[in-house]
């Protein structure tokens, strides 16, 4: 049994890093809405969902113009990815603007706040639904791959114990694409001015007012990254996957709200690194449960894991585990 | 508005009595003439929605409603051949008010707002389908299943006590959550709870997994097996009226009390010596017992059920009825629940049928991607986000009881006479 889980590990581990990456930038979306308004914004999910749709809307409309055998994908991967980006932040700061800003003026209890997003998130589920089947008589989306080379990693002539692990070159372009995001968000807040304001406002919204920070300007901004980064990793997803449909940001939004629970909310690397190790651990769990349990439970059971690790993190260690245990205030 | 209307008609309690009478007999003979019609059906039933609004005695309106809902309205709707849809959305309408009372005892009472509801649901309904068919003999060596049918009626209250024991192992992570995290954490629970169900079909077959549960036992009623849509809308309505006892006795008793008080501010009710666990567990447990019982109900009239009718989007839907009417006001709760499930089910369908046959006709072109049945989750959110930024309160806002000054005033003076008079009585040592 154990020989069978090691000699697949290097495969899981490429496959579990695929999705951990999925899954980290999304949690940054949540983690970086939850830092500066203290609000679980369950519509990034759909913002992640908006994003993969668009990039197949670009990349079928760029084939119909016959753009794809002109030029090299790569280019054509750049002009989705920028498009979609620019979309979904646009996106974001909308619904902003539309759902949480007035709630915000009015100081109402958060409960209302989390009750608009669930809202906000059910519209874009409809309304893009209808929009596919509307143009393509099916709301599940099929895109034609783009970077399907496929590598094989030779580890069985290294290590005898691991068997080869086979990827694709999509692979390489969700990985490289998710580090370049990650390194420049992490520039952004840490060392520019914009970057400052937003810690600022997640520290204490009055006081950052009072030093001359536009707040409702900042929040736009930080809704516009978050989701813009949303956006650009639902068309990694697309370009990974290749099938998309309109209710894949629920429960993915769910698994990066957990993966940024787990690296502590609010904080940017716990989410990239909390999004990374429930990849892997869901990638583990969904090659083995069926191997451990002897047949018992098999892959299906994957989110029931992932949910047990959140509610067992929220009981254990709600503060995640890179963040500060927060002070209850009376 | 329809208050202003009410009061210009008469503020006289002959005038509205006079009108709500006339109303009530010419939409029961709307009914009954025009059998088939939705808008007939809906207009009689607006008669309840008046009926709350009109100042009567409170006892008087509990009999005149249920005259209403129990007999007026389905003898009217009996003459056609819609009785049977009609009594179904009925039955349906019943089952989702009893829910919503119950998340409202949860969210609108004591403030936990619970994003996997239908798991409860989910729990009483697959307690009786395993045992109302013959999927209980795949892991129970004893016994003879499926149970008879007159034994439903022993799995309504078996349905809302397990759903409670699940309330309750519910409630433990919840001790220690708040918030935002909670709806995460329910949420969670939810989605758990349905997956699991869905997939315990191996090692051991329990729930025969996606396949679901196939050919329930009628229940019987003294030897009258009850299979219509009719005739489970009298046992809808009858575990309806001990809920919304049960509920609206809760809501003033001490422990209702305790529960607004940890909504409005949880360290002050723990400060005044409120026992927190004790509390927010008797909410999970109450609100999940409601929809336990009613779980039951629902596998019994649809003689099937799987995974697929425990969804996410149903928790969200009990969520809607519950802000849509009012978080915390009874009235208001019964009223969003009945809002959308009409809308949903009798309202949405009639249109979609309506642009469909236009479409067929080659009147006006409608594509099939827009019809309204297939944009529930639109219109549930757009109702969410309208609600919660303009009608935070709800349809029917939630109202305190108002504290009689007079009568407490009158209390008062008697107590201080009784002092006066003998000042050696209890009381008197300070």
């Amino acid at each position: 049994m154990l020989q069978q889980i090691i000699q697949i590990t290097p495969q899981v581990l490429i496959d579990g890093l695929t999705l951990g990456f999925v899954y980290a930038v999304v949690a940054i979306g949540y983690t970086m809405v939850y830092g500066i308004l203290e609000l679980i914004n369950f519509a990034h999910g759909d913002i992640f969902m908006t994003g993969s749709f668009v990039g197949a809307a670009v990349l079928f409309f760029l084939m119909s113009i016959g753009f794809m055998s002109s030029l090299p994908s790569l280019i054509v991967f750049i002009i989705i990815i920028l498009v979609a980006a620019l979309v979904t932040g646009a996106l974001g700061v909308g619904i902003e603007r539309v759902a949480y800003r007035p709630l915000r003026k009015r100081n109402a209890p958060k409960l209302i706040a989390l009750i608009t997003s669930i809202g906000i998130s059910f519209i874009l589920e409809d309304a893009v639904r209808f929009i596919a089947e509307l143009k393509t008589g099916n709301y599940i989306v099929t895109a034609p791959p783009m970077f399907q080379h496929r590598f094989v990693l030779n580890i069985h002539s290294v290590f005898p114990f691991f068997n080869n692990a086979i990827f694709q070159g999509s692979f390489l372009v969700v990985s490289i694409v998710t580090i370049i995001m990650l390194v420049s968000l992490d520039i952004f807040v840490n060392r520019t001015k914009w970057g400052m304001a937003m810690r600022a406002v997640a520290q204490d919204r009055d006081t950052a007012s009072l030093m001359s920070i536009n707040v409702n300007r900042v929040i736009s901004v930080t809704f516009f990254i978050g989701s813009a980064l949303g956006g650009a990793t639902g068309v990694l997803f697309l370009i990974q996957y290749g099938t998309v449909d309109p209710y894949i940001g629920f429960i993915l939004g769910i698994k990066a709200f957990t993966a940024a629970v787990l690296g502590g909310i609010g904080n940017i690397r716990g989410a990239m690194f909390g999004g990374i190790l429930l990849g892997l651990l869901e990638m583990f769990a969904s090659a083995n449960l069926s191997t451990i349990t002897h047949g018992a439970m098999g892959s299906e059971y994957k989110d029931v894991f992932a949910f047990v690790i959140l509610i067992l993190v929220l009981i254990f260690k709600p503060e995640g585990l890179f963040g500060k245990a927060a002070v209850e205030k009376v | 508005m329809i208050k202003t209307l009410v009061h210009k008609i008469g503020d006289s309690k002959k005038g509205q009595i006079i009108f709500f009478a006339a109303y009530v007999l010419i939409t029961t003979l709307g009914l009954f003439l025009l059998s088939d019609s939705v808008t007939a059906f809906l207009i009689l039933l607006l008669s309840v929605l008046i009926l709350y609004y009109l100042k009567f005695n409170v006892k008087i309106k509990w009999v005149l409603g249920l005259l209403i809902i129990g007999v007026l309205m389905p003898f009217a709707a009996s003459q056609g051949t819609s009785f049977q849809s009609f009594m179904d959305v009925g039955t349906l309408v019943l089952i989702y008010v009893t829910m919503s009372l119950g998340l409202n005892i949860v969210v609108g009472f004591a403030g936990l707002l619970d994003l996997g509801f239908i798991a409860f649901f989910a729990v009483g309904a697959y307690t009786f389908a395993i045992f109302g068919s013959s999927q209980a003999n795949h892991f129970m060596p004893f016994g003879h299943f499926p149970v008879p049918g007159d034994a439903f009626w022993l799995f309504i209250p078996i349905g809302a006590i397990i759903a409670a024991i699940f309330g309750i192992l519910l409630g433990i992570p919840v001790l220690r959550v708040k918030g935002d995290y909670l709806a995460i954490v329910t949420l969670g629970f939810g989605e758990i709870i349905r997956i699991v169900l869905n997939n315990m079909d191996h090692p051991i077959n329990i729930t025969n997994g996606s396949m679901g549960i196939p050919s329930i036992v009628p229940p019987k009623f003294f030897g009258i097996a009850i299979q219509n849509p009719s005739q489970f809308y009298y046992i809808a309505l009858g575990i309806f009226l001990v809920a919304i006892y049960v509920a609206t006795r809760l809501e003033h008793s001490k422990l209702g009390r305790a529960w607004k008080a940890v909504r409005d501010n949880e360290i002050a009710a723990q400060a005044m010596g409120i026992p927190l666990v004790k509390t927010k567990l008797a909410a999970f447990a109450i609100g999940a017992s409601f929809s336990g019982m009613m779980g039951s109900v629902f596998a019994a009239k649809q003689m099937y059920i799987d995974a697929t009718s425990f969804t996410y989007l149903e928790s969200t839907m009990v969520l809607v009825m519950v802000i849509l009417g009012g978080m915390g006001s009874i009235p208001g709760v019964i009223l969003g629940a009945a809002v959308v499930i009409i809308l949903n089910n009798q309202v949405l369908t009639d249109i979609s049928n309506w642009l469909s046959q236009l479409s067929a006709s080659g009147i006006l072109m409608v594509p099939d991607a827009l019809s309204p049945a297939k944009m529930q989750r639109f219109i549930f959110g757009i109702l969410l986000v309208v609600f919660a930024l303009y009608r935070t309160k709800g349809l029917i806002p939630h109202k305190n009881k108002m504290v009689d000054v007079k009568k407490l005033k009158r209390e008062a003076a008697i107590e201080e006479n009784k002092y006066k008079e003998n000042p050696k009585m209890e009381g008197s040592e300070s």
